[in-house]
């Protein structure tokens, strides 16, 4: 499996302060791999930062490609996107004009087919496409932020807590999502508190405390181990003594 | 006072509010896209009236040559600013720009001057002129600072007014100029006498109204200035630069700016330091608009030209006062609609 994304021994400060110590990551083509971790772990700052909304320190590329020289919009172009914690989306614009932005650097005629596709994995937002984002439910906003991120064709979508304040029905339709843009060829990054059900659908997991990578491994294997288990699945194995 | 007078004011408050509507329209476009207040809105006016002005006489002006310097120094600060990762393309792409287009303007107004060069190529040239300048203003003010708080930008701005005004004043002298009309024509309805001048400002304060509408609800670039407007980082996030939404801005801004230059300076005699207060009018209008709503923004300068037509007739001494009067009471019901906000942070 090529590897699409790799990050190496990456540093994140706010003014003095690391967020992220240490970090080394790879994503590779058709995965989904997952960070899981408390709230303040620094897994948000990380995403931002590998986006190249922070800056930081060590080694990244993308494609085989050093990332260091490149803003936020050549790191778009090249096929990375990422669909932000607070989403960002246009308020005052309708849906479709999201959506048609999302594509911004895409030739018009692929953009239409993304529309088309995206329609298909939320025909919600084919149903409120007159309808201005701001205005939207909860739910229905991350699924335009996720459907506007997709209209980029990008090679790999990072999402960070695509499950944040939404009811257990629509997460469940989110994540269902997340698993099928494999089949679409899209290998997704994605980072979240609800560590069961990232773990259900994710390959791979990376375990986030204080800044830190403390535990890595196949989702299956961190599923089951007694910390992450204790700590973020929210039930102890007998015998065993909460970290 | 009779009907015909109270027709004449009108008339000629309309007029004056159609320029304060073009110019509120460009400031708002400016901060919603940028969030500078572009208080050089009003060397916009002068550069490019006086510029026409002066080329009508047959002479090159000087703020041609303020273009060729301005793109010298925009390419300095490209060629610094990307030194770290320079691509060849980058530096043809900033040259072309930056270096080859001032310098192709500045070749072709020694080329085109002249005493009966026609008044078609005169505009465009100090159109052009006056577009470099706003685009490399950009470049070179406002783009290195553009993540900082409104109040950096407003402080660059009133620099940048500062001394392009005193430049002003090197380039067109301290007497004032007027310039030839854009037609002869006229057409009389009633009292009332509609120059093809004042129908000229009609029209194109129409059709720039117009333009501006399809373009920000139409077209892809429209809409990614927009959404510049509404979310900095969301744009950035789908791929708009944000730098380049920045620069449409100014461009637009400065064509605006120096249209309605062009458009009053045969009506009334403008000064270098004119600008400045006609910029300021339009100013209020963007303000009664909230620096975001168009439509209210082109209403609210119609109502400005208005006031200050029947105020010049009323009170001449106190025509200014009035007019700028006008924003306590916007101001004052503003503060209490609206609820405290803080900066924003970008």
């Amino acid at each position: 499996m090529s590897t699409l994304l790799s990050v190496a021994d990456v540093h994140i400060a706010y003014g003095k302060v690391e967020a992220v110590r240490g970090v080394s990551l790879e994503v590779g083509a058709n995965e989904i791999v997952t960070i899981i971790g408390a709230n303040g772990a620094g897994k948000t700052t990380l995403l931002n930062a590998i986006m190249g909304v922070l800056p930081l320190r060590g080694r990244t590329s993308f494609a085989g490609t050093d990332m260091a020289p490149s803003d936020i919009e050549d790191r778009v172009a090249t096929g990375l996107s990422l669909v932000p914690e607070h989403r960002e989306l246009f308020g005052t614009m309708n849906v479709e004009d999201n959506l048609e932005l999302g594509a911004f650097r895409i030739a018009k005629a692929v953009a239409a087919q993304s529309l088309e596709r995206v329609y298909a994995l939320f025909p919600r937002l084919k149903e409120r496409r007159k309808q201005l984002a701001g205005t939207l439910s909860g739910g229905e906003q991350q699924m335009l932020a996720m459907g506007r991120a997709l209209m980029g064709a990008p090679k790999l979508l990072m999402l960070d807590e695509p499950s944040l304040g939404l009811a257990p029905i629509i997460v469940a339709d989110i994540f269902r999502t997340v698993g099928e843009l494999r089949a679409a060829g899209v290998s997704v990054l994605l980072v979240e508190q609800n560590a069961q059900a990232a773990l259900q659908i994710a390959d791979r997991a990376y375990v986030m405390e204080l800044g830190e990578f403390v535990l890595q491994g196949s989702a299956k294997d961190i599923a089951s181990n007694t910390r992450v288990a204790a700590s973020y699945l929210g039930f102890q194995h007998e015998g065993e003594s909460a970290i | 006072m009779n009907t015909t007078i109270m027709l004449f004011l009108l008339q000629d408050g309309i007029t004056n509010g159609a320029v304060y509507a073009l110019l509120g329209l460009a400031l708002v476009l400016v901060f919603a896209v940028t969030r500078v207040i572009l208080i050089p809105q009003g060397e916009f006016v002068t550069y490019g009236a006086l510029s026409y002005a002066m080329l009508a006489t047959g002479q090159v002006p000087g703020t041609v040559k303020l273009a060729v310097a301005m793109g010298v120094v925009a390419f300095g600060l490209d060629l610094f600013f990307a030194r770290k990762a320079l691509h060849a393309r980058l530096v043809l792409r900033s040259v072309a720009l930056n270096i080859v287009f001032p310098v192709a303007l500045l070749a072709l107004t020694y080329a085109l001057v002249g005493r009966n060069t026609p008044i078609a190529i005169n505009i465009a040239l100090a159109l052009l002129i006056v577009a470099a300048i706003g685009l490399f203003l950009y470049r070179i003010a406002f783009q290195p600072i553009a993540h900082t708080s409104v109040l950096v930008l407003l402080i660059a701005s009133v620099g940048c007014h500062l001394a392009l005004q005193g430049l002003g004043l090197v380039f067109f002298g301290a007497e004032g100029l007027r310039g030839p009309a854009l037609s002869n024509a006229a057409v009389s309805a009633g009292p009332l006498r509609f120059t093809g001048q004042s129908l000229a400002v009609y029209g194109l304060t129409v059709a720039f109204i117009v333009a501006l509408w399809l373009f920000f609800g139409y077209t892809k670039t429209g809409k990614a200035l927009r959404a510049t407007a509404v979310n900095r980082l969301g744009a950035r996030l789908v791929g708009i630069r944000t730098t380049l939404s920045g620069q449409i801005a100014f461009l637009l801004a400065s064509v605006i700016g120096a249209i309605s230059g062009i458009l009053i300076v045969p009506i009334t005699t403008l000064y270098y330091d004119t600008g400045f207060l006609i910029g300021l009018k339009g100013f209020i209008a963007a303000i009664i608009g909230g620096l975001v709503s168009y439509p209210l923004t082109a209403v609210a300068a119609i109502l400005v030209g208005i006031v200050e037509a029947f105020s010049s007739f009323y009170a001449s001494n106190f025509k200014e006062v009035i007019v700028f009067f006008l924003i306590i009471p916007v101001l004052v019901l503003r503060s209490l609609a609206a609820p405290a906000v803080e900066e924003e942070k970008d």
